[in-house]
């Protein structure tokens, strides 16, 4: 078992554990650190695959994940305010009561 | 150009702004429509008479004076096809004008009198001067299409004038078979016209050398051959002469002239007796040249072609055919008809056989005796208390001086009395030149069978009228209008003869006949001077007439009067004329008819020949049988054809036009609309259903995400290994 595949596998049990809290948890805030684990394990994949892959004296993969990791946190600040205005405006953080974009 | 010939338009259009202005004016200002007309025919007469001094005035060039003026009127095909309209003066349209115009001025002037009762006065001269605008345009046209607007006119006039008082029967019928017959002429007119612009490519008589009567398009139209061999300037011809035929009364289209004297007598002398119908006399004149075109040259100066053969020869049938009915006639007008419709076949005759002057002449003097003629009876009959049965007038000698002179002058001249009368040397022209003609001698004797005829009918005529003693009154004859004088007493005027002085008659109408007031005996008296003077323009020592229209200049020459031809000609009608006069005379004035319902002379001796010239040989009754039932029958034909053949046709179309209406009624309503409507239903069902996915549950979006993203890896591992 090379060290490619255990990060592939750590990556895959982070997605995971990532896409099972986003679709079992129902309060918006812990779907949202879903979705970041989620994206964690993607860029676990794009640094292991840069640095088992076949050019790792390149800077690519580095340069592209500290790129996401940028968009991912101000994604989190878009997603926690869109949160905050959806609490403020039907007072609650459910998203099974959550249901229309309407109102 | 001359100066005169510019304003040639202003006499046709002078009555014409007449008409006009009388038709619409609505009160009835009866000294207003009969200024107007007598004055625009006055004005009219007055350049007439300075176009008729133009045309005498010598003048540059061989032949006769000729001017011609004109514009463009209407530009059809080609950039240089044009309609023209034009007028032309030369010695014929002069003649004629002054011709028209004065007959016409005298005899609007004696209408004045004896429409005086009439409720349509105003009507009445509105029609006549559209009449006269009319008739002067057909004189003055050098456009074959103008011609035929102005003759159209003409019978729409004489249509309005025969029918003028429509409210009786026969007068509306009149008026309708006028119209029709001159109608089937005219058909050949118009043929004629049509070929001749397509020959020519001009409709003008006379435009410099370019017109379709001058010699170039004639000599072109002679020397083509068409149908049957004839040449064709000669078919053209004879289609013009159809026209003429129709209007001029000629046989066979000859029945409506006589019927036509429905109309008031004033309109009789005008239209049917001195201008209209000499109007198809005129208008072969007027085409002579086309006529007489390719004819082979003689040394007697008179051109026989086939054209003008069957003018001569129609000319004479009807000259004798028209004068043997009039024997036996009782109407004083349908008399005067007969002779008319004899006449014009003479003036048809002079044309064929001695060219444009010789009928020309006859034209002219027959239009002053025969409209004194038709005013006199016109007196006659209104002194009478309209009655126009010869049979029951007689001695109106004593009652009507006047008129008896005047009549008798016009009789004389009509019936051709030697030496003094107008009608006598221009019949005599005629029978002249039918004696000299190399066609046929045929015409010749029957123009003197009619000449003879002629006289005899006329001394009938008067002898019945104004000799012996008055056989109407006896309470027979109701006034037909309000008289202005005492109503008839009945009484017989034989009873005071004795103290009727003849010239202080007037306006005692105790049932008398009674003389004519001034208005009405005046314009006789001028006819009557002109119907003796007119004949010593043409006469053959001085024949002036005949070389005014030819352009040479006469010369008086009394010798000329006894070469030995013309002295046997002129014996011979003088022997015709008197013989005439005194057969007549024997059978009706010696032993004149006692009372109303005797027999005449004539039926007595000849019964059945009087009977069948009584009914103008059957001419109408045979007409009714096979042209008019022949034409009910194609009417009858057409209807059926129509209603049953065509009709069925057109509902059957309109069948099964429906029945496809309904059957895309139906496809469209079951078909179409049903399809579309499933497939909405259908549509709906769907959306309805894939809008149930949408539970905006945004975990069982990502569910589903994750669910298709296994089967998506799971798919790529084993489809790979596949």
């Amino acid at each position: 078992m090379n060290p490619l595949t255990i990060c592939l596998l750590i990556s895959a049990l982070l997605f995971a554990t990532g896409f099972a809290g986003a679709v079992t948890r129902r309060h918006a805030i812990l779907v949202l650190v879903g979705i970041e684990l989620m994206l964690n394990a993607a860029n676990l994949n794009l640094i292991a695959f840069w640095r088992f892959g076949p050019h790792p004296e390149a800077l690519t993969g580095f340069i592209f994940v500290l790129f996401s990791m940028a968009l991912a946190a101000a994604e989190a600040a878009v997603g926690l305010s869109l949160v905050i205005a959806i609490y403020r405006h039907q007072q609650t953080s459910n998203l099974d009561e959550v249901r229309e974009l309407k109102g | 150009m001359n100066g005169i010939v510019q304003f040639l338009w202003l006499i046709p259009v002078l009555p014409l702004l007449a008409a006009g202005i009388i038709a619409v004016n609505k009160q009835p200002q009866r000294r207003l429509a009969a200024t107007l007309a007598i004055g625009s025919m006055a004005l009219g007469f007055l350049l007439s008479l300075g176009a008729f001094s133009a045309t005498l005035a010598p003048h540059e060039g061989a032949g006769p004076f000729r001017a011609v003026d004109g514009f463009n009127w209407i530009q059809f095909g080609g950039p240089d096809h044009w309609l023209q309209l034009g007028w032309v003066l030369d010695p014929l349209t002069a003649i004629m004008l002054v011709m028209v115009t004065f007959v016409g001025l005298l005899i609007f002037i004696f209408s004045v009198g004896y429409m005086a009762q009439d409720q349509n006065f105003m009507r009445f001269f509105c029609f006549l001067a559209l009449f006269a605008a009319g008739m002067l345009g057909v004189v003055i046209a050098n456009n074959l299409f103008l011609f035929f607007v102005s003759w159209e006119i003409v019978g729409l006039t004489s249509y309005l004038l025969i029918g003028f008082w429509f409210h009786k029967p026969s007068a509306a019928a009149a008026a309708k078979k006028a119209f029709i017959t001159t109608r089937i002429g005219d058909l050949g007119l118009l043929l004629g016209m049509v070929w001749l612009y397509a020959q020519t490519g001009t409709l003008n008589f006379y435009d410099h050398g370019k017109g379709c009567l001058e010699a170039g398009a004639c000599m072109q139209m002679a020397t083509q051959v068409t149908l049957g061999g004839l040449a064709v300037s000669t078919m053209i011809g004879l289609l013009i002469f159809l026209g003429a035929v129709g209007k001029s009364g000629q046989v066979p289209l000859h029945v409506w002239l006589p019927d036509a004297m429905e109309g008031p007598t004033p309109v009789s002398a005008l239209i049917h007796a001195a201008t209209m119908v000499a109007a198809g006399v005129f208008l072969v004149a007027r085409v002579y040249p086309l006529m007489a075109a390719g004819a082979p040259p003689l040394e007697t100066g008179v051109p026989v072609t086939t054209a003008l053969t069957v003018v001569t020869w129609v000319g004479a049938i009807t000259a004798i055919f028209a004068a043997s009915i009039a024997v036996a006639q009782y109407d004083i007008k349908r008399i005067l008809a007969y002779s008319t419709v004899s006449q014009l076949g003479f003036m048809m005759i002079g044309i064929g056989v001695g060219g444009v002057a010789v009928g020309m002449f006859h034209l002219i003097t027959h239009a002053f005796f025969k409209a004194l003629l038709f005013l006199g009876s016109g007196s006659v009959i209104h002194g009478c208390h309209e009655e126009q049965d010869v049979r029951k007038m007689g001695g109106l000698r004593k009652y009507m001086p006047v008129t008896f002179v005047v009549y008798a002058i016009g009789m004389l001249a009509l019936a051709g009395f030697p030496l003094f009368f107008s009608g006598f040397w221009s019949k005599d022209e005629i029978l002249h030149h039918a004696h000299n003609w190399s066609g046929s001698p045929i015409p010749f004797y029957l123009g003197c069978a009619a000449a003879l005829l002629t006289a005899f009918y006329m001394t009938r005529q008067v002898a019945l009228v104004f000799y012996g003693k008055y056989r109407g009154g006896a309470g027979d004859h109701a006034p037909a209008h309000a008289h202005a004088e005492a109503p008839a007493h009945g009484r017989q005027p034989s009873a005071h003869d004795h103290d009727l002085d003849p010239d202080h008659n007037h306006g005692h109408g105790h049932g008398t006949p009674h003389e004519s007031p001034a208005v009405m005996t005046v314009p006789l008296m001028i006819l009557a001077a002109f119907a003796i003077l007119l004949g010593f323009i043409g006469t053959p020592a001085w024949p002036w007439f005949d070389g005014y229209l030819t352009g040479e200049a006469a010369s008086f020459d009394l010798g000329k009067l006894f070469t030995s031809g013309t002295v046997f000609v002129l014996l011979l009608s003088s022997v015709i004329a008197f013989t005439g006069l005194t057969l007549g005379w024997i059978l009706y004035g010696q032993r004149q008819r006692q009372n109303a319902g005797e027999k005449d002379v004539l039926e007595a001796a000849q019964p059945t020949l009087f009977k069948l010239l009584h009914n103008k040989y059957y001419i109408d009754e045979i007409y009714e049988l096979t042209v008019i039932r022949f034409n009910a029958f194609a009417a009858w034909l057409c209807d059926f054809l129509d209603q049953w053949i065509f009709g069925g046709a057109v509902l059957l179309v309109s069948y099964a036009a429906i029945g496809g209406a309904w059957v895309c009624r139906r496809t469209d309503e079951y078909l179409i609309n049903g399809g579309f409507d499933a497939a909405c239903a259908l549509l709906r069902e769907l959306g309805g259903g894939s809008s149930k996915l949408h539970t905006g549950r945004v975990q069982t979006y990502l569910r589903v995400i994750g669910v298709a993203l296994v089967l998506l890896i799971l798919f790529l591992i084993w489809g790979r290994k596949a």
